[in-house]
């Protein structure tokens, strides 16, 4: 403090965080001390470490910085605060390789089981969350942190809100990564699909994330534009509604405070209906909603060109968000959840069709009079072959939520195939344009360091994807008919284990896909890190989306 | 004045906009799900239906903990090939005191809810530790540190306090004997067998992984394994009684 030589004070902010991070350093490491089991003093020791990391960067930070803080406007253009996001941008592509990369192991696990080498650490069970969450809330997550936090800026003219509290959410949401994958790693996991983080997790998640709609809620109450832009509309559903999915699917009960294990209060059929409430939503909102919002700001920005419906796009938000709720029980047809409720399930999924159609139209629209672009535009196809794929697995998604369908489709790889035509297709390929277009924005460069080299992303990962879910089509539907076949004398014509010996050729075809969406995304890992690191430097420009109408 | 007019109060007031959404996401939640509280049609009421042993919810944990649900489901739909292939379709009760429940998404391997007393406990052993040893086509991992790992016994009564807070019902009998009723059951030798199938009736006590002393995580596994839809007795069960 003697280095201050004007009036310099701490913020409320940073004292109050480091009382807190110091007074959480001391609990966590009586926690590790007092821990049950060895995940739970890994963890606590884990989150003791960071607390005193958050402690001395924001002591650091107080000494390094000038006495004012950063002023919310420059020369009368708003100061836009990009550090936060730059670190969620550069952990997006980290997670992602990461996420890609278990991904192929546990493929190849399927196809060679030799691969779990029968540790526990290193099973398909263990690995499949990982690799689940790695690439939906590690990757994804960070995508939509770092477009968010961009595009509520540059739509409101105003810095993001807080000073301390955007690099808490960024930090804190990928310290909750950590958490969850190393926990899955060691066994610990609730079991309840794309929720599988214990008690302590979730508890970190929910604080993480009220602060991070606070943050993305006090940028629009500031903003200097009238009206709020669609893209945000998109991505405030999807953080309100991921917070009530996540504390309305998560209460559980520790059996000790010191120790990882936890039963979940609902059971059974209550449960089950949960679960796929939030396990469905968190497709149609993180993975739908989220990345809708990236669609509404990044392809007209990219094309150049203007939203095609504005009225289209107020019927398509409100009538997504509000069908996509019901669709939880599709997941559960013919189970012992009661028949109206999977009626129910069954009658919204195939209405969903409509809204969802609506939003594809809306995006691939948007290119009217700029069609051309997508000859030389590597980046803007990326983008608007994403859209294309959203509309394939939202036509998709209703037909096998019919309960005929669903009667084959429910437990086979078609599901599996279902998944990666969205997860590979649209929210890969929309994130990976996303990313092409944010880099070069957020370290001030002219543009890409190779056009060409995404040429090669584009070409390599869609045959991949086409690999993967063309394998996984055949192999679902096979299964299912082998299940139910029956012979000429009346019985069931094969055992089991034949639709598994059955499936061997399509899982090493799925991993070959899986392997070169992997190469695909290691392009782009070296096709960013060259931008950032040789590209030519640009003189940031003033150019802002209109706001919607 | 326009319904697009209209909408402006949204694009322009961020507080009525999240309220909004709050408002159309609650409807389809609260519909789908409120009922299956209070609705008594949603769980039928069957004889046999008991919360786990000490000894069963142990290998249920160890279940979740190597995310075998992610590969098998425990849930038989009742479709004609299922129910010739696993047996009587699954009900509703049969899962009521599974917290979390493990019904599965995906059967990249058989469907379990009915593999209780299918296959004897050494099949189970051997084919845990090495399912090619078993079935050669199989793409199972094999799980041979089950079998070297013993039970954590002294933490099973918070366990058991813990399924008592989110509504299963065990007695304080079973709460205070759950050590005790651990060890009985993977050990038929034990003083304290006829007290733990008193408290549990008709749960089975053997020496799951044939090996003598602590329960490991094997003699556990099993066990669940070796109940899992073997509770309700489907040659007294009456489906008419429960028809709506």
């Amino acid at each position: 403090m003697s280095q201050a030589p004007n009036a310099k004070t701490m913020t409320t902010g940073e004292s109050g965080l480091t009382l807190v991070f110091a007074a959480a350093a001391f609990l966590c490491m009586i926690g590790a001390a007092k821990a049950l089991d060895a995940a739970f003093a890994f963890h606590a020791s884990l989150s003791a470490a960071a607390s005193l990391a958050a402690v001395f960067a924001i002591m650091n930070r107080y000494y390094d910085r000038p006495a004012a803080l950063p002023p919310q406007e420059i020369n009368g253009r708003p100061n836009y605060n990009m550090g936060p996001i730059k670190f969620a941008a550069v952990a997006s592509v980290f997670w992602g390789i990461a996420g890609f990369t278990v991904g192929l192991i546990i493929a190849c696990q399927l196809a060679w089981p030799a691969l779990n080498f029968d540790l526990p650490w290193t099973s398909f069970g263990r690995l499949r969350p990982l690799h689940t969450s790695a690439v939906i809330f590690a990757f994804g997550g960070n995508v939509l942190i770092a477009t968010s936090f961009y595009v509520v800026q540059k739509t409101c003219r105003a810095r993001l809100a807080g000073d301390l509290a955007p690099w808490f959410v960024v930090l804190g949401y990928n310290f909750f990564i950590v958490i969850a994958g190393t926990g899955y790693l060691l066994g610990v996991t609730q079991s309840k699909e794309y929720a599988e983080p214990e008690w302590y997790a979730d508890h970190w998640l929910t604080i993480v994330w009220v602060v991070y709609l606070l943050v993305f809620l006090m940028t629009l109450v500031k903003r200097k534009q009238p009206h709020i832009f669609v893209a945000n509309w998109f991505y405030l559903a999807f953080i309100v509604t991921i917070a009530v999915l996540h504390l309305g699917n998560n209460p559980a009960l520790p059996v000790s405070v010191f120790g990882s294990k936890s039963y979940i209060a609902w059971g059974g059929v209550q449960d089950a209906m949960f679960q796929w409430w939030y396990g469905h939503n968190a497709v149609g909102f993180f993975l739908t909603a989220g990345f809708l919002a990236i669609m509404y700001y990044f392809i007209p920005k990219r094309a150049e060109r203007p939203i095609y419906s504005y009225r289209l796009s107020i019927i398509h938000f409100w009538a997504l968000i509000f069908l996509y709720i019901w669709a939880g029980p599709h997941h559960l047809h013919y189970t012992a959840l009661p028949d109206w409720a999977q009626t129910l399930g069954m009658t919204f999924s195939i209405m969903l069709w409509m809204p969802s159609w609506g939003g594809m139209i809306n995006g691939l629209m948007t290119l009217s009079g700029a069609w051309d672009k997508l000859r030389t535009d590597p980046v803007l196809r990326m983008l608007v072959v994403s859209v294309a794929f959203y509309g394939m697995s939202t036509f998709e998604g209703p037909l096998m939520s019919i309960k005929v369908v669903n009667s084959l489709s429910h437990y086979t790889d078609w599901t599996i195939g279902h998944v990666h035509s969205g997860a590979l297709g649209w929210v890969g390929f929309v994130s990976f344009g996303a990313l092409y277009c944010l880099v070069p924005w957020l370290w001030d460069r002219k543009g890409l360091y190779s056009l060409k080299l995404v040429n090669w992303h584009f070409w390599i990962a869609t045959i991949g994807i086409v690999l993967y879910i063309s394998a996984m089509w055949v192999s679902g539907i096979l299964q299912g008919l082998m299940w139910r076949a029956y012979n000429s004398l009346g019985f069931l014509e094969y055992s089991f284990i034949e639709s598994v010996e059955a499936m061997h050729p399509f899982y090493i075809i799925r991993a070959g896909g899986g392997a070169l969406f992997l190469i695909g995304a290691l392009i782009m890992t070296y096709n960013l890190w060259m931008t950032v690191r040789s590209g030519e430097a640009e003189v940031p420009s003033s150019a802002a989306l209109q706001p919607a109408e | 004045m326009s319904f697009w007019k209209r909408h402006q109060i949204f694009e322009k007031n961020s507080i009525v906009l999240i309220a909004g959404i709050l408002v159309v996401i609650a409807v389809g939640g609260l519909v789908e799900i409120t009922p299956l509280f209070y609705l008594k049609s949603t769980i039928e009421v069957v004889d046999g239906v008991r919360p786990y042993t000490p000894l069963e919810l142990t290998g249920r944990n160890i279940y979740v903990r190597e995310g075998c649900y992610l590969c098998h489901s425990q849930m038989i739909r009742p479709l004609r090939d299922e129910v010739e292939r696993y047996g009587h379709f699954s009900l509703a009760a049969e899962s009521m005191y599974d917290h979390p429940f493990q019904w599965g998404s995906k059967r990249t391997g058989p469907d379990l809810a009915r593999v209780g007393a299918k296959y004897s406990d050494e099949w189970h052993v051997t084919h845990l530790v090495n399912p090619r040893a078993i079935v050669p086509q199989s793409v199972m991992p094999g799980y041979p540190f089950l079998a070297e790992t013993e039970v954590d016994v002294a933490g099973m009564a918070g366990h058991l306090r813990t399924s008592r807070l989110v509504g299963v019902p065990y007695s304080d009998d079973q709460i205070a004997n759950a050590v005790a009723d651990l060890k009985a059951q993977a050990d038929p030798d034990n003083p304290g067998v006829d007290a733990f199938t008193k408290r549990y009736p008709k749960a089975v006590a053997r020496n799951f992984d044939g090996k003598a002393g602590i329960p490991t995580e094997m003699d556990a596994l099993v066990a669940y394994l070796q109940m899992l839809g073997t509770l309700v007795d489907f040659k007294l069960y009456n489906e008419k009684a429960n028809l709506r």
